[in-house]
């Protein structure tokens, strides 16, 4: 069972948890305009990387928020934990924008071997609060 | 509603009236409760209709100081309580609080715990609900509370860790409820109404090696 650190509770079992899916896909801007392919795209097509991987969870028994996370799809480890909305943080600003679907990424193809290149690996562990800590 | 309102020298028969009435989600377990306890080991009781209020309000907006100035306070972050008096205000996420007062502060009984909620919030964003039917109260103490809870809460609650006057919202035997340490040895458990039979059952089964003559 893996130990999630939620960014309001500290850490807690992942059955307290539930998985929100990959992070970072945007609604179209007009989804109007888009074809049944693009949309198609948008609603199903989804990464599926060996390596870091960014998700959104929801700390459903507990404080009920989202939070994203980096999480290792082969060791499970989880690099980084950190707000909905923001960047990913093992992204550059500048590079990897994140526009149109998913599949269509630089980073689509990211494999294990890049995983050394994540920068931030550090947990917010100063905000597991007292009695919360396993 | 219509029978408590119907006149204000009726008030308090028809309390009793409405006390009487109600049949708390864990009573069929009474009798087993009182059973399966042993005094100065472990003991397991419903505290029936405690009122409980949902509040959600931004922290440090107006409506958030508003609504601590009729509690007693907020609690600022995970596991905090807040409040005073018998009036107490769990920790559930960053701007949602649950209010735990005596039953007797219930609207339905003349208390004006949640009238002056809901009118410290006016109207702004927020919430003040009514959840005291949502779930129900299990008091568990005794000096072997803590090793019955252990089997099926996977928090720390070792006392160097969790200390007393905290609570988490977390789960218990598979099944998401509150945990409140109130004293040393004694534990307020929240289960929602339709879980309170199996959570009462499970812990009765948790506690049956503590709570029975010792084979020789």
């Amino acid at each position: 069972m893996l130990l999630i650190p939620c960014p309001n509770c500290g850490p807690r079992d992942e059955t307290e948890f539930h998985y929100g899916g990959q992070a970072h896909v945007p609604y179209p801007e007009n989804p109007n305009e888009l074809t049944d392919t693009e949309w198609s795209r948008y609603l199903f097509y989804r990464e599926n990387p060996k390596g870091i991987f960014a998700e959104r969870w929801v700390h459903s028994t507990g404080c009920r928020q989202w939070f994203n996370m980096l999480r290792d799809t082969v060791s499970y480890d989880i690099k980084s934990v950190y707000p909905m909305g923001s960047k990913r943080p093992d992204r550059s600003p500048d590079g990897a924008p994140e526009s149109g679907t998913a599949s269509t990424g630089p980073d689509s193809t990211t494999t294990g071997s890049a995983a050394p290149s994540t920068s931030s690996t550090s947990f917010p562990s100063t905000t597991a609060p007292e009695g919360a800590t396993k | 509603m219509a029978e408590t309102a119907a006149s204000p020298t009726s008030a308090k028969p028809n309390a009793e009236k409405n006390l009487a009435a109600r049949v708390s989600p864990a009573r069929q377990l009474a009798d087993e409760f009182a059973a399966g306890s042993l005094a100065g080991t472990v003991e397991i009781s419903e505290v029936p209709f405690l009122t409980m209020v949902g509040l959600r309000a931004l922290a440090g907006s107006a409506a958030a100081e508003r609504l601590a100035g009729v509690t007693g306070g907020l609690p600022a972050g995970s596991g905090a309580v807040a409040g005073h008096g018998e009036v107490s205000v769990l920790w559930l996420g960053p701007a949602e609080f649950l209010v735990v007062a005596p039953t007797e502060a219930h609207e339905s009984l003349g208390g004006d715990l949640i009238p002056a909620l809901r009118d410290a919030l006016g109207g702004d964003a927020g919430q003040v609900v009514d959840l005291s039917a949502n779930r129900t109260t299990f008091e568990l103490t005794g000096p072997r509370a803590r090793a019955v809870l252990e089997k099926g809460c996977s928090l720390d609650l070792h006392p160097r860790v969790f200390k007393a006057g905290t609570a988490f919202s977390t789960e218990i035997a598979n099944i998401p409820a509150i945990l409140w340490k109130t004293g040393d040895e004694s534990f307020r458990i929240f289960p929602r109404a339709s879980f309170a039979e199996f959570l009462g059952r499970w812990l009765l089964d948790a506690m049956r090696e503590y709570a029975s003559p010792e084979v020789p």
